[in-house]
């Protein structure tokens, strides 16, 4: 019933039924570089706050230092949900190019799930250092390390909005091209973070618990 | 219609291959993430071999994440993608090296 609503809004918008129209103008690829374009500059701007905590990261003002507050057990946790939600997106992507809409949920939905229990031992451990004195405003350090973290965490939530909004998509419309584009967009995107996140504990964890 | 492409396309020889892809991929980025933090947490090795080790295995898994997840290559489709990443890697150099540069000379002749 939908499906025939909006065909008939294609129509009379432009004249040539859905499909046709697929074909003729086939922009899902244009689309998809044009979202990675954004990635690149996202990525200039995750290496200008890298740069600031690289220059910043010696200034304790006499406080914590990185080797006082990191928890490298903490943080491979962390990593372990990322790195796992990874790949369970890109299950999520295959079923969903291969039109099983209930596996593409479930992937989905797995992933949605290791996403929300990072976010939420990032808030654990900022709401701990924060109740220690230990919040962005005690040094530049701190500073650096909350701004770098704390952007990648907000990344993360988007991505996580935007996921639960693709699921109810996908329950609403089924796989058609459009929301397999999406879904490959999301797909850049999540992978994307986990690489920011490489260069977080490598740069912030690993090299400051050294 | 394209849904009917789409699904004719994609063998399961394709899925079997694409799942393979990122298996291999998970299993390499998993090894490339334990051999960092071993090496951090347990002090095996003198700090700057541990720091070589840091970021060599940092740098190898970015790469295979590109590879595996981010389907880099320098196909025909894939090249704008590559090359564009490229130029931002060369900028992103740029940006963060010349910076700790700077800032890390002018502490020096502070001193």
């Amino acid at each position: 019933m939908s499906i025939a609503i909006r065909a008939d809004l294609d129509l009379a918008h432009t004249g040539e039924p859905l499909a046709n129209r697929d074909e003729h103008h086939d922009t899902s690829d244009n689309t998809l570089l044009g979202f990675w374009l954004y990635l690149m500059t996202d990525c200039i701007l995750f290496a200008s706050v890298f740069a600031t905590y690289a220059v910043l990261y010696m200034n304790t003002d006499g406080g914590v230092s990185g080797k006082d507050i990191f928890e490298l057990n903490f943080v491979l946790i962390e990593t372990a949900a990322l790195l796992v939600s990874s790949i369970t997106f890109g299950f999520a992507l295959i079923c969903a190019k291969h039109q099983k809409r209930a596996a593409t949920l479930i992937w989905l939905l797995i992933t949605f799930a290791l996403g929300c229990a990072f976010i939420g031992m990032e808030i654990y451990e900022f709401h701990h250092l924060i109740e220690q004195g230990n919040g962005p405003q005690r040094s530049a350090f701190l500073s650096s390390f909350f701004a770098l973290v704390g952007m990648h965490g907000l990344h993360v939530t988007a991505g996580l909005i935007w996921m639960a909004i693709m699921m109810l998509e996908v329950v609403k419309t089924g796989l058609n091209k459009r929301s397999i584009t999406r879904l490959s967009c999301l797909s850049l995107f999540w992978h994307f973070l986990d690489i920011v996140w490489i260069c977080v504990f490598t740069v912030v964890y690993l090299l400051g618990a050294m | 219609m394209s849904q009917v492409d789409t699904l004719d396309s994609h063998s399961s020889a394709d899925l079997m291959a694409s799942v393979k892809s990122y298996l291999v991929g998970f299993i390499m980025s998993v090894v490339l993430t334990a051999i960092p933090f071993w090496a951090v947490i347990t002090h095996h090795f003198d700090t700057p071999i541990t720091l070589a080790l840091v970021l060599v295995t940092a740098i190898v898994q970015i790469v295979v994440h590109l590879k595996y997840f981010l389907h880099l290559d320098f196909s025909e489709e894939g090249k704008l993608n590559t090359f564009s990443f490229l130029f931002t890697a060369l900028i992103i150099v740029m940006v963060v090296g010349l910076s700790v540069w700077i800032i890390y000379a002018a502490n020096d002749l502070m001193m």
